[in-house]
């Protein structure tokens, strides 16, 4: 009998080990996005407080600009909310605000008080074109170039490491 | 100032620790009886530190001190006292104290309850479960502080989460690790036995007990815990291979087949080193699991705020004990020899099969659990693994481990013969395999599945019927004692044994049922309409505003009719609680023998209108009750009166389960 045999369980725990090790700086929840490096889907929406008035993807062409799905219903977007405030500070790039499934004045009085970073804002009351882009949480946050592809999507609240690790350098990549 | 007191009793429970585990493993392998004598006494300190340090951080969730961030964080002066207290385990650090109270509680059990071991066995036992608690206090206090301060407090806390306000998650993770910790136990046990080369039948008999309690233990943990997901969600569904579902799942598992492979080396002396070893596997699961559920490296529904140190602490304590013991395992097993030989057809044989395949169904759930996680670290991209990869590979293992619970306890020992087998055993099968034929078309539809399910269900409940009923007749045979007085002398593991595999088959049932004939419907109801399934009609009558202790809501009046007749009302809620802005679903569930009915609340619509979910679920509550039947075995099996003459060691046990 071969007394090698003995160390196989000790061999297969070390591999699984060396996994959660690795695991350990990996994050499950970012999913990539089938949407990264596709057009933007088109959409033309009514502007919050002047619904007369519609806002289309194309009024964005040749800009890099940062799209952001919020809703005042959603806890975590008040988490992020200051990073965007922040980011809007900046004015790196134009922020449009995608108000996904809200009541229009529910949206106003939330900005209102905690303070308005976008360019604009847009309704999507019913939430159609939030399907299109595939919203399933909320904060969601988009970036897209001047071609009108995604190049950046992040699913949750944007920390202040997303941005200046992940989003600055990309912005500053796609300008150049 | 009760924090502070509290956390004050949580590092003196550290250094005693590192004093008993000190002079008990050096006292032990050095034969220093006065260093020995150090380790009861420490393990009975150690518990009373903890529980106070425990006591000190529920009397700041019962008082509101939102000065204490643990308490800000997972409490509100609107929740309700129990809830409050159910609270002080509600978030990772109160858990991880949970967590290191029950284990310096079964330190002091094992102290206090093995009389009979011999001294320096017990000191290397209560030693090694002391340096596994000083991983575990040295984690609390470094990384998991349950009574750091919040400067300045808060005014009011955060509120519990609201998924976790709920009866059964009360008693739930007191129960899930009284079982996963309780597997430190028989780890204890092993390694001791590996380091003092003392594998013996003894050493199998001292773990047997020990074993089948956190194995009971963990089964009611599990179970509760799918039961309250099955309730609270409000998605109807009783398991969904979640992770951390996974988690406490493979130590159940393992631990199933160490408790049969203790028999086997207790009664035969065979398998020592197989049964080492599960013994090693299942406890490094259950640490496996605490890894998984809180260091963020598989997402979940229920795992905890995770942040990588801790990650890195616990993976690396992981690989010290798991590491550690397979080191050592690899250098002792080699010198351990063969027990008693057994023919291929013997009970043996039964159990060994039982064994693999147990062992090789935890594995497959490890390596699903995992799989994500292995794909991303090689850069393979990422996926998930759902319920279809486990119902696929789970239940082809397991039914012919069901099977074998018919014929292994009938068999005998070391050889049985085939032709003994099936005569005892024919009429058990053929009247399985014709009522499981016959029932599914009394039940609304034959399906292969529900047939094969009742199959196992009937086969291990019949099996089991006549393996009571030879016994009883050869002991009538033997000394012409009445069937009562027979049924009376049998040992109460006896019944432990016949009882948890009947709740395997309850359980069986239970599952096999509601996947083949749950019937579900989703519908847009405004007040007046009516839904019916199965033979119930269901008739929204009213719908009401709610006002809770910490919550509002809407309740609805569902008024049930049969054939017409008004038999009952259930009132499904759907609930805002307030602090935490989260809508929680309160399913309205009537329960029954033979089915629930099942109402849950889903979306209102703009014209005023709501969607409801509706189940019929038939014997959906055996799945629970079959877990419970299991558990209740375990505990039969360990009220057998040989446990309670522990002093007499060296007494010849009687034989358990034999049918000779």
């Amino acid at each position: 009998m071969a007394p090698t045999r003995f160390l196989i369980p000790l061999g297969i725990f070390i591999a699984v080990a060396a996994f959660l090790f690795k695991g350990l700086s990996l994050d499950p929840k970012e999913v990539p996005s089938p949407l990264i490096g596709k057009a933007a889907p088109e959409f033309s929406l009514p502007i919050l407080n002047a619904s007369d008035t519609r806002f289309a993807n194309v009024d964005m062409a040749d800009k890099i600009w940062l799209l952001n799905v919020f809703a005042s219903w959603c806890g975590p977007c008040l988490d992020e909310h200051p990073i965007i405030v922040n980011f809007a500070r900046s004015a790196a790039v134009p922020i449009l605000g995608f108000n996904y499934k809200d009541r229009p004045q529910a949206a106003s009085q939330w900005l209102d008080r905690h303070g308005d970073p976008y360019d604009q804002v847009v309704v999507d009351l019913d939430g159609r074109i939030g399907l299109d882009y595939g919203v399933y949480g909320v904060p969601e946050t988009f970036l897209i170039d001047r071609e009108g592809i995604i190049r950046y999507k992040k699913i949750g609240p944007l920390t202040q490491a997303d941005v200046s690790k992940d989003i600055l350098p990309l912005i500053k990549e796609l300008s150049e | 100032m009760v924090p502070e007191i509290g956390h004050f009793a949580v590092i003196l429970a550290l250094c005693v620790a590192m004093a008993q585990a000190f002079f008990s493993l050096v006292g032990a392998t050095r034969g220093y009886v006065n260093w020995m004598a150090v380790s009861r006494p420490s393990a009975y300190i150690l518990f009373f530190l903890t529980s106070f340090g425990f006591c000190c951080l529920v009397i700041s969730f019962l008082t509101n001190d939102f000065s204490v961030l643990n308490v800000a964080s997972n409490s509100n002066s609107q929740l309700p006292w129990p809830y409050r207290l159910a609270a002080s385990w509600g978030s990772h650090e109160g858990s991880l104290l949970l967590w290191v109270l029950m284990l310096s509680g079964w330190m002091a059990a094992v102290a206090r309850f093995s009389k009979g071991l011999p001294n320096d066995m017990l000191s290397l036992i209560l030693g090694v479960m002391a340096l596994v608690a000083i991983g575990f206090y040295s984690f609390l206090l470094l990384t998991s502080n349950p009574f750091d301060r919040l400067l300045p407090p808060a005014m009011d806390g955060r509120d519990l989460n609201p998924l976790l306000q709920d009866p059964g998650m009360v008693i739930h993770p007191p129960m899930l690790y009284m079982g996963y910790v309780g597997f430190s136990v028989v780890f204890a046990f092993a390694i001791a036995a590996l380091i003092s080369g003392r594998l013996d039948t003894t050493w199998a008999r001292w773990s047997r007990p020990w074993t089948t309690i956190a194995w009971a233990f963990l089964t009611i943990g599990i179970a509760l815990g799918s039961w309250w997901a099955y309730y609270e969600l409000g998605w109807g569904g009783w398991w969904f291979w979640d992770p951390v579902e996974n988690a406490s799942f493979m130590p159940w598992l393992c631990g199933t087949a160490l408790m049969h492979s203790l028999l086997v080396t207790e009664k035969r002396g065979s398998f020592k080193v197989w049964t080492v070893l599960l013994a090693i596997i299942t406890f490094s699961l259950s640490l496996l699991g605490t890894f998984l559920v809180r260091s963020g490296v598989l997402t979940s529904v229920h795992a905890f705020a995770t942040d990588p140190e801790r990650g890195v602490f616990i993976l690396g304590f992981l690989v010290f004990v798991v590491g550690a013991s397979l080191i050592l395992f690899a250098w002792r097993a080699p010198k351990v020899g063969l027990g008693g030989r057994f023919d291929l057809v013997s009970r043996e044989s039964a159990l060994l099969a039982n064994n693999v395949l147990l062992v090789v169904a935890a594995a497959s759930v490890l390596l699903g659990t995992l799989y994500p996680l292995f794909l991303d670290a090689l850069g393979l991209g990422k996926i998930s693994v759902g319920p279809p990869y486990f119902d696929a590979v789970f239940i082809p293992i397991m039914a012919p481990a069901m099977f074998l619970m018919g014929i292994g306890p009938i068999s005998r020992w070391k050889k049985s013969s085939v032709p003994d087998l099936a005569a005892k055993l024919k009429w058990a099968f053929v009247i399985s395999i014709i009522s499981a034929s016959i029932l599914p078309f009394t039940m609304g539809g034959w399906s292969l599945f529900v047939s094969f399910g009742l199959l196992l269900a009937l086969w291990i409940t019949l099996a089991g019927l006549v393996n009571l009923w030879t016994r009883l007749e050869q002991m009538s045979k033997g000394d012409g004692r009445t069937l009562w007085t027979s049924l009376l002398s049998l040992p109460n593991s006896y019944y432990g044994m016949l009882c948890a595999h009947l709740g395997v088959a309850v359980f069986v049932v239970g599952v096999t049922l509601v996947g083949g004939y749950e019937v579900e419907k989703d519908v847009k109801m405004s007040l007046g309409n009516t839904v019916t399934i199965g033979d119930y009609t269901i008739r929204l009558d009213a719908l009401e505003e709610l006002e809770g202790p910490n919550y509002t809501g809407v309740e609805g009046t569902m008024t049930i009719l049969v054939d017409g007749e008004e038999v009952d009302q259930m009132f499904p809620q759907k609930r805002l609680y307030t602090v935490q802005q989260m809508a929680m679903t309160e399913a309205a569930i009537d329960t029954g023998f033979t089915r629930d009915l099942y109402i849950s609340l889903g979306e209102p619509l703009s014209d005023g209108s709501w969607v409801v979910r509706v189940y019929l679920k038939p014997f959906v509550d055996w799945i629970w009750g079959g877990a419970f039947l299991m558990a209740l075995g375990g505990v039969l099996a360990v009220s057998d009166r040989r446990y309670r003459k522990a002093s007499e060691v060296s007494s010849s046990p009687e034989e358990v389960t034999t049918s000779t």
